[in-house]
């Protein structure tokens, strides 16, 4: 009998050996995500497109936004590796200053959203009362405020240098809410788990029961919707940006070149091909890393057999 | 019951309202009308400018208060005010509004058949060919935004067009201008006219309608209920169909509502680039004209049928699942 | 089928009718592929056996042994994935491999199965009612749907369902547990199969209401002379209804036989382990429980020998070699011959058509025989210090935890969506008692008789709604936030699910250290404490850096133990700690509480709704009903002189694990479900389903009617709320 051999007293000075404790738990999502190939490929594809976005405006040589008066809407050229657009800019360097642009966009909007749909959803689900109700009628009033309305309005307001990251904030602002609702309820089911009971029982203070267990153990939900909010991100300033009411330049963004570029679709593609196709990687290589992501968080998918 | 349901709809109507005051007070004091008409050419005299904006209750040296208070007056009684040049909103709300849902409604029910039957038979099939093929669609189309969709659509409709020497496939507004001929020509027209964006909107759908319902799907089917219903002597495909299906129906019933609700908005891009005149283009050119009262009007509009779907949302599931149900 | 072993053939027509068998499965195994890549899990591997008309087999085994997966396969309920090995035959035909469209003809109509769980079991979008009238209906589409309503009804009827012909509109979560599982019964007898197969049937049923399910599962038995194969992990159901018990460990058949030759004669260490780990009602068996060390093998890599061998107290170094067959008694090959074939050998005889003959998978079967071995005598009875509480008088030891007139009623919600107040659950009605120190009482109950609404109120330290609660001599209605802080070190809870009671992205050093953390204990003393504890629950060090997933049941419920004890408290609160571990497991669990409070003199709230549990682990023991205590006392007196009548029912519907005793027994039987809390009787709450209350006269009744019974003490340590307590019954 194990249990009864150990006579140790607890509050024996038990030989506490020095066993490093390795928190072998980053280590093995690690080796799960890097065993999954979808996550690889979407990580390299990222990796590639976000040393392209770095490197490409000194790869060409042009400056953002610089215009060669002897090749306008010219097709690829030596001088020009993708051809140039209708007012000369070069459309590799263009395409790939609008690339960064884009990435930090849906980087940061994911952020900010997911941070704010996780913090109002968990503290209105398990604080529950009058909490609960203002929290929930905030992210009701945020869902019918014509959030459309208010960025291409303001957007004017904020247009030229700096103005992005006012639309960063407004993109985040009009996107938490179905998130937070889905927090919400998990953490409602998450409260009576036993785990945050005994928790609340050992005298862990909410704010702390929240986020040590509460958030950690719907990592997944807000990993993957972070990953899906940087898509949404990035297709939304597209969107608004090619009619004119996202980004404006001179600013520069994936929408704006693609804007530029669509009028010329079929009579220059190049002009349009290149940023449509680098945004359509990118969104689709964020998409498979937060699937994988997903699938590696989920303590249960090892498990899954029955 | 009727009481409560009285109480959440008065809550709806709050929000309605503040969300619609908001949108105003904010075109009223970011959009500049009086730049509309100092920039016709000819200029017209100050006064002039000033009397057209006074008649318009868009004045801006009337306190805003004041113009506020005169704007939601009008539209207690169901008056949104007068557009810009003049017209009268209300009337022509309606005629837009008329555009997108005709739009959504057949777009909306075309993708979320598809989505849902492709969702539902990949999770059946799960980890199969059926589904990877399904997965790997429905990724790519989620990733490509709407508008290059609907660019590429277009530009491969021109070329169909061109190869072919005739108009096969139209991407350009709502019927031919000018088009005359019967009751059923001018039918034809319209419907030969509404194919591309309806396809552009039903794709999008169908591919989150397809990811969606395998979700749920999967959720149900290794469900004790449909072994029971298998072990009373159901086949495995009637018990799949019978009562998982119907089963994994309900949220999406919900999530198809609330999606109907948010494509009022959300079809604006592909309004605008095949030239519908609905809601969404509306807005964008309305905002581009500084017209503070058909903006206002629109996020009414808005915040009423994102309203009004989670409202029948919540109606339908409490309809359609006995254990929510009172 | 000519697989039966030459001295076996003979009994195989043996059987109590003489007829031929009506379900035959032999040689049957079942392999889950592994999925991306993960190694195959071979979750049956050889089972055997015969059922003929009207007999019953049990088959007994833990989580895991492969007694679901085996009937789930006869049934072709598996997925479509899975490799299905061997023969199941029905009526002599051969049903495996048919396709799913003549397996349909076959299930519900032939044979048909009841599952566990009800509450997940029936379709929520449709009516009770539909769903068993579809069961007649896809039989015979020919039928009228008024004829299969009509049969619907009467089929509800059948299985007790009051006013049937309402009910039958009801949708299954408008349900309780019990008449849920009436209605699966009823499904499964609609088309009157000739075997229904039962899958732990009242594992998750109340006592009460298992003894209503086994009652009607006899009725079942005689009105469709149904075969009837029971699954279950409790040895106590099978002792009073089987034959027959086929005992399964790790995918395979271990022992068979008839049911009083298996229970009083087993030959197979493992069937001894577990008949002595039971914790036993009987006031006969009340020695230490003797658990089973160790853990199943892996399904994936079972071991080449015997799989019990690593847990066997009596293994020798041949059981490693080769897996021994399913074999009569004696029969086994000897030792030499073992060794002589070598490691790896296949095994002999596994293929078994099951009769009345008693067989075992050991080779030391025949030498346990002889020598007449008992449990006790091959495993190590475990060494419990004595706790040496009896030096001090009860009224002389501190109160360590005093109730008094505690009331918990919340707001009765109705509707997800369309959510509103519809009443109030008197979930806890007034109840008083006490906890000394060193001493364990139990709180006894059904569920929703308020046992964990009372745990609750007490672990929130807060203001009750009426009454008091006071821990450690302290009222914890006037502690303010930081002595409220502070007494939390002295009330730890173990709650019952180990799968739900752990953080699953915790280490195991986490998860203890949490509480010391949260209570400012400096680094080093952590790390010192937690390694303490560790060694403290039977743990060992290597365990820390590991994650909740990687333990079994019973080692998470070690570790939510240490996790309570490390803030050193006074008083543990214990939520069913052992009422989702398996019987081996479970008593190892239970040894060591005894053991804690013995070492640590701590004092235990047990809460559960196993009487055999408390008898074994408590010294004094609540009885609740609808949110009132009906009998408090010393748990000998209690469970030997039960006063209450409700208590007497409870008593009586606890199986034992002795089919000579079990099946001499007269069961008190309740008869329905309990009455709502929200809307309790009048006067005595337990009335409506009083064994009593029938018999009493018309004043007397009266009485019960309009007058609440208040606690009153019977005399000794033992108190009872029953106007009519002292007037037993001849029972």
């Amino acid at each position: 009998m194990s249990t009864t051999s150990t006579t140790e007293e607890s509050t024996a000075p038990a030989q506490a050996p020095a066993v490093p404790r390795a928190p072998s738990r980053t280590g093995d999502i690690t080796r799960r995500l890097l065993g999954t190939r979808r996550v690889l490929v979407g990580l390299a594809l990222l990796l590639l497109l976000t040393a392209l976005a770095l490197a490409g405006p000194l790869l060409t040589g042009w400056g953002v936004g610089e215009r060669d008066f002897s090749a306008m809407l010219e097709g690829p050229s030596p001088e020009h590796w993708m051809g140039t657009n209708r007012t000369g800019q070069d459309i590799l360097t263009q395409t790939t200053a609008g690339l960064r642009r884009s990435l930090l966009i849906g980087l940061l909007v994911a952020l900010l959203s997911t941070g704010a749909a996780a913090v109002v959803g968990a503290f209105a689900g398990y604080l529950g009362g009058v909490t609960d109700r203002a929290l929930t009628w905030i992210a009701d009033l945020a869902l019918v405020l014509p959030g459309f309305v208010i960025l291409a309005i303001l957007s004017e307001h904020f247009a030229g240098r700096g103005g992005w990251l006012v639309l960063v904030v407004l993109l985040a602002a009009f996107s938490w809410m179905v998130t937070s609702k889905m927090v919400r309820g998990l953490t409602v089911s998450l409260r009576e788990r036993e785990y945050v009971q005994a928790a609340r029982f050992m005298g862990v203070p909410p704010h702390r029961i929240i986020l040590r267990h509460v958030l950690p153990n719907m990592s997944s939900l807000l990993i993957a919707d972070a990953t899906i909010m940087v898509s949404t991100a990035v297709i939304g300033e597209t969107a608004l940006s090619y009619f004119g009411l996202g980004v404006r330049s001179p600013d520069i963004s994936l929408g704006v070149v693609i804007a530029d570029g669509a009028p010329f679709a079929t009579t220059a593609p190049w002009v349009f091909a290149l940023p449509t196709a680098l945004l359509i990687v990118m969104v689709l290589a964020v998409n498979m890393v937060g699937d994988g992501l997903r699938d590696a968080l989920d303590p249960h998918s090892t498990s899954h057999r029955s | 019951m009727g009481k409560f349901l009285a109480r959440r709809l008065l809550n709806h109507l709050v929000l309605v309202l503040l969300a619609t005051s908001f949108a105003y007070l904010l075109a009223a004091t970011n959009l500049d009308p009086r730049g509309y008409f100092e920039q016709m050419q000819p200029p017209p005299p100050p006064e002039a400018v000033d009397s057209r904006l006074d008649a318009l209750n868009l004045n801006d040296r009337t306190p805003l208060a004041q113009r506020y208070a005169t704007w939601l007056g009008g539209v207690v009684t169901g008056d949104f005010g007068r557009t810009i040049q003049g017209g009268d909103v209300a009337s022509q709300m309606w005629l837009k509004a008329g555009v997108t849902l005709r739009l959504i409604t057949v777009a909306t029910l075309l993708g979320s058949a598809l989505g849902v039957a492709v969702g539902a038979y990949a999770a059946v099939r799960q980890y199969g060919r059926f589904d990877k093929a399904a997965t790997a669609v429905s990724f790519l189309v989620l990733s490509v935004p709407t508008v290059v969709i609907a660019i590429v659509v277009q530009v491969l409709a021109v070329t169909v067009n061109d190869g072919l020497g005739l108009q096969l496939l139209r991407y350009s507004g709502e019927y031919s201008a000018g088009f005359d001929g019967t009751w059923w020509e001018l039918l034809g027209n319209r419907i030969h006219h509404a194919v591309l964006p309806t396809l552009v909107l039903a794709v999008a759908l169908f591919a989150s309608f397809a990811r969606y319902q395998r979700n749920m799907m999967l959720d149900v089917l290794g469900a004790d209920f449909v072994r029971t219903a298998m072990a009373k002597g159901l086949t495995r495909r009637r018990a799949l169909f019978r009562h998982a299906l119907r089963t994994a129906l309900i949220p999406t019933t919900t999530y198809f509502t609330f999606t109907f609700g948010a494509l009022v908005s959300g079809a604006t891009f592909t309004e605008k680039i095949y030239g519908w005149h609905g809601m969404g283009a509306w807005l964008i050119d309305s905002i581009f004209r500084q017209d503070v009262h058909v903006v206002a009007a629109v996020s009414w509009f808005m915040a009423v049928t994102i309203m009004a779907a989670s409202f029948l949302s919540d109606i339908l599931h409490a309809w359609l699942d006995p254990r929510v149900r009172v | 089928m000519s697989t039966d072993t030459a001295e076996t053939t003979g009994a195989a027509h043996a059987d109590s009718t003489g007829r031929p068998p009506v379900l035959e499965v032999t040689d049957l195994a079942v392999t889950f592929p592994g999925r991306r890549g993960g190694p195959d899990v071979h979750a049956v591997r050889g089972v055997g056996y015969t059922v003929g008309r009207g007999e019953v087999l049990g088959i007994v085994g833990e989580s895991g042994s492969g007694k679901s997966v085996s009937s789930m396969a006869a049934m072709g309920l598996l997925p479509e994935h899975t490799r299905i090995t061997g023969s199941v035959r029905l009526h002599g035909e051969e049903i495996l491999g048919l396709d799913d469209r003549a397996m349909a003809r076959k299930r519900g109509r032939v044979i048909s199965m009841v599952f566990q769980d009800p509450l997940s079991g029936l379709t929520p979008v449709y009516t009770v009612g539909d769903q068993l009238a579809e069961a007649v209906l896809v039989h015979d589409p020919t039928a009228p749907k008024a004829g299969a309503r009509a049969r619907a009804v009467e089929l509800l009827e059948l299985v007790g369902i009051p006013n049937a012909e309402q009910r039958y509109r009801s949708f299954p979560h408008e349900f309780s547990g019990g008449m849920r599982q009436r209605v699966m019964i009823a499904m499964a007898m609609a088309n009157r199969p000739d075997v229904i197969i039962c899958d732990e049937p009242t594992t998750a049923l109340d006592v009460t209401i298992q003894a209503q399910i086994l009652d009607l599962l006899r009725t079942a038995r005689r009105e469709t002379g149904a075969a009837i194969v029971l699954i279950t992990h409790d040895l106590g159901v099978v002792a009073g209804f089987a034959d027959r018990v086929l005992v399964m460990y790790a995918g395979r058949p271990v022992e068979t036989g008839g049911v009083d030759d298996v229970y009083h004669r087993s030959r197979m260490p493992y069937t001894m382990g577990l008949l002595g780990a039971v914790p036993r009602m009987d006031p006969e068996h009340q020695g230490a429980l003797v658990p089973i060390e160790g853990t199943p093998p892996s399904l994936s890599a079972p071991p080449p020998g015997c799989p019990f061998a690593p847990r066997c107290p009596i293994a020798l170094p041949e059981c490693d070699m080769v897996e021994p067959g399913l074999l009569a008694v004696g029969s086994q090959p000897r030792r030499e011959e073992i060794r002589a074939r070598g490691a790896g050998a296949a095994p002999s005889g596994v293929r078994d058509g099951g009769t009345g003959t008693q067989r075992a998978a050991c080779i030391r079967s025949g030498e346990i025989a002889e020598q007449g071995w008992t449990a006790q005598d091959i495993y190590p009875v475990p060494d419990i210090p004595e706790r040496s509480l009896s030096a001090v008088r009860r009224e002389d030891r501190p109160e360590v935890l005093r109730v008094t007139d505690l009331v918990k009623h919340h707001p009765l919600m109705r509707g997800a969506v369309l959510k509103r107040r519809v009443g109030t659950v008197y979930a806890v009605d007034g109840i008083d008692f006490d906890i000394r120190e060193g001493e364990t009482l139990a709180l006894v109950g059904e569920s929703g008789c308020g046992k964990s609404s009372t745990l609750m109120e007490i672990m929130e330290l807060g203001r009750p709604q009426r009454g008091s609660v006071s821990v450690m001599g302290r009222d914890t209605a006037v502690l303010g936030r930081a002595g409220r802080f502070r007494l939390r070190r002295d009330v730890q809870i173990v709650f019952q699910d180990p799968m739900s009671s752990l953080d699953p992205r915790m280490t195991v050093f986490d998860i203890i250290a949490e509480p010391l953390r949260t209570h400012g204990a400096p680094p080093a003393d952590v790390t010192r404490r937690v390694y303490g504890l560790l060694g403290l629950v039977g743990l060992g060090t290597e365990h820390a850096t590991r994650f909740p997933a990687e333990f079994s049941g019973g080692q998470r419920q070690r570790i939510g133990i240490a996790r309570a004890l490390a803030p050193e408290p006074g008083l543990l609160v214990l939520d069913e700690p052992v009422s989702a571990l398996d019987v081996s497991v479970q008593a190892g669990v239970v040894n060591l509480l005894k053991g804690l409070q013995a070492r640590l003199g701590l004092s235990y709230l047990f809460v559960s709704h196993d009487l055999s549990v408390v008898r074994y682990i408590a010294d004094r023991v609540a009885v609740m009903y609808l949110g009132r205590i009906v009998e408090i006392g010393d748990t000998a007196s209690v469970h030997a002189r039960p006063a209450h009548p409700y208590t007497r029912a409870l008593l009586s519907a606890v199986p034992i694990p002795d089919p000579e005793r079990e099946r001499a027994r007269t069961h008190v039987v309740l008869e329905g479900d309990p009455p709502s809390p929200a809307d309790p009787p009048s006067g005595c709450r337990f009335r409506t389903r009083c064994q009593k209350f029938a018999t009493l006269s018309e004043p007397d009744r009266e009485r019960c009617v309009s007058t609440e019974p208040r606690v009153e003490p019977t005399g000794g340590d033992h108190a009872v709320a029953c106007h009519f307590a002292r007037r037993r019954a001849g029972s």
